[in-house]
């Protein structure tokens, strides 16, 4: 029962069926992350290049850790190292790569849709590591991981997501993700952050906080994007706070067993107060171990076994 | 698929059960540092019925693990149909134990390869021996059976289909044929 989709772009462009084998898979795997000697020899022999547009840590070092984990050798491209400074163009360093025999393709680029525009260009899968201001499947991906580990269903949650709903891909993923595995999603934030549209897929737009937060089953509580803040899009960031960030109190009308999640990096006292970010109810630190399980996932589905 | 003979049925393969148990306990005179891995599928059922026997004939509670072999198949680059992977689950350390690797059928000796190279990822047993409810033979690697529920010897066509109540819910070991209908087919 392979993956139906040859790359992964967009969590909105996959089904819930393919969804679940990439969780169950997952679920699988993490169990070598807390081996003594982390590796298995599945994907030994591949390639995987790490091609990053914009700066990141978290997800660049999961991507390659993952791959580590499988066997593949890995290679990483940054910007301002390589001959994109020269002035070459995306399609041409990808093919350039892919004639090294790279087999697959971890990409993260300011433009939105960029991943698709390279998918085409390749033969090679493509995993999308961001794409502007369009989609994180991968991080997607770990939320839904995150939720449904601990939750141990996705199907009737409530999930309120908070804060900079229209820059950003984490939100985009999430919401497709959550809907297609029928969870219930609110969203919050500065009007000016929510982009048009969103009643019509299906998820309910709070005027405040603390209506999104109400019993909700998990929080996840966006970074505030200040490289993307030029706009003016709110008044300050202690306005931001005051108004939209989370604390204990607003937590509080959560239920009692509510997962506070965060994508990170937190800009803390902004979105999110250091209390609750390290207190009992965050799962942050595990959605960062789960994204390496559900990387490890997708290298497995995407890369073993397949003779195309 | 026409089924060609019966091999085994639930009392057979209960008697061969009892008897590999009497025989692990033997050769590693008690259940001092013995553990059980079942090979998944069918090897995870035969596991915990050893583990039941040994503690009907012992007293002892072995450690019981399942093994999934899957990432260490050295076919999945050929393979059109990509396997599923389940979960490992070996909740002890296997350094230092004598560790008994359980499946269902021995066949191209294939899945043990794969099966010692896992376990060996996971530390450094003392000792590992395989024990399997049919040896049908043809094997490809140097491997063999430290205890053997019944030899079988086999044609390369043949399927030799173990079902336990666990899986497939009746107990049987039956060697089956590919027929006219299943032309085309893989087994």
């Amino acid at each position: 029962m392979p993956l139906k989709s040859h790359d992964v772009l967009a969590l909105e462009e996959m089904d819930a069926e393919d969804i679940r084998l990439i969780l169950d898979t997952a679920d699988s795997l993490k169990e070598i992350m807390f081996r003594a000697i982390k590796k298995v020899p599945t994907l030994r022999g591949k390639t995987v290049v790490t091609l990053f547009y914009e700066p990141s840590t978290r997800t660049r070092t999961s991507f390659e850790l993952a791959a580590k984990y499988m066997s593949a050798d890995t290679v990483s491209i940054s910007t301002t190292t390589s001959s994109i400074q020269k002035g070459e163009t995306l399609r041409d360093t990808v093919r350039t790569l892919e004639a090294m025999g790279a087999d697959l393709v971890v990409m993260r680029h300011p433009v939105s849709g960029s991943c698709h525009y390279l998918a085409r260009c390749l033969d090679a899968p493509v995993i999308n590591a961001g794409d502007g201001m369009h989609e994180h499947p991968t991080q997607g991906l770990l939320d839904l991981f995150t939720i449904r580990e601990r939750k141990g269903r996705l199907e009737g949650l409530t999930v309120a997501i908070v804060g900079d709903i229209l820059h950003s891909r984490v939100a985009r993923s999430d919401i497709w993700g959550l809907l297609k595995m029928g969870a219930r999603v609110r969203v919050a934030g500065p009007p000016t952050l929510l982009p048009p549209g969103l009643e019509d897929v299906g998820v309910r737009v709070c005027r405040t906080v603390e209506e999104a937060l109400q019993d909700a089953d998990v929080v996840q509580v966006l970074r505030i994007q200040r490289e993307r803040q030029r706009g003016g899009y709110f008044p300050s960031v202690r306005e931001y706070a005051k108004f939209f960030g989370v604390n204990a109190a607003r937590l509080g009308l959560a239920k009692p067993d509510v997962l506070l999640m965060h994508p990170g990096p937190m800009n803390r006292g902004v979105e999110i107060t250091s209390d609750i970010a390290d207190g009992p109810r965050a799962v942050i630190r595990e959605q960062v171990t789960n994204g390496v399980a559900v990387r490890m996932a997708l290298l497995y589905l995407l890369l073993g076994g397949r003779e195309e | 698929m026409r089924e060609k003979a019966r091999i085994m049925d639930a009392e057979g393969i209960r008697r061969a059960v009892v008897r590999i148990a009497h025989e692990i306990l033997e050769r590693n005179k008690g259940t001092q540092n013995l553990v059980l891995v079942g090979i998944r599928r069918r090897g995870v059922p035969l596991a915990c019925r050893l583990a039941r026997t040994i503690e009907e004939i012992e007293g002892a509670r072995l450690p019981t693990g399942v093994l999934d072999i899957t990432l260490y198949r050295d076919d999945l680059s050929t393979r059109l149909d990509q396997p599923v992977v389940h979960r490992t689950e070996v909740p002890f350390d296997v350094s230092g134990k004598r560790v008994v690797l359980v499946d269902d059928v021995l066949y191209t000796g294939r899945t043990v390869r794969a099966a010692m190279d896992a376990i060996m990822d996971l530390g450094r047993p003392q000792v590992i021996q395989l024990a399997v409810l049919v040896d049908r033979g043809h094997r490809e690697l140097p491997i063999r059976a430290d205890y053997v529920g019944k030899n079988l010897p086999t044609s390369r066509r043949e399927v030799v289909a173990v079902r336990l109540q666990e899986t497939d819910g009746r107990d049987e070991v039956v060697i089956e044929e590919p027929c006219a209908a299943d032309q085309g087919k893989e087994r």
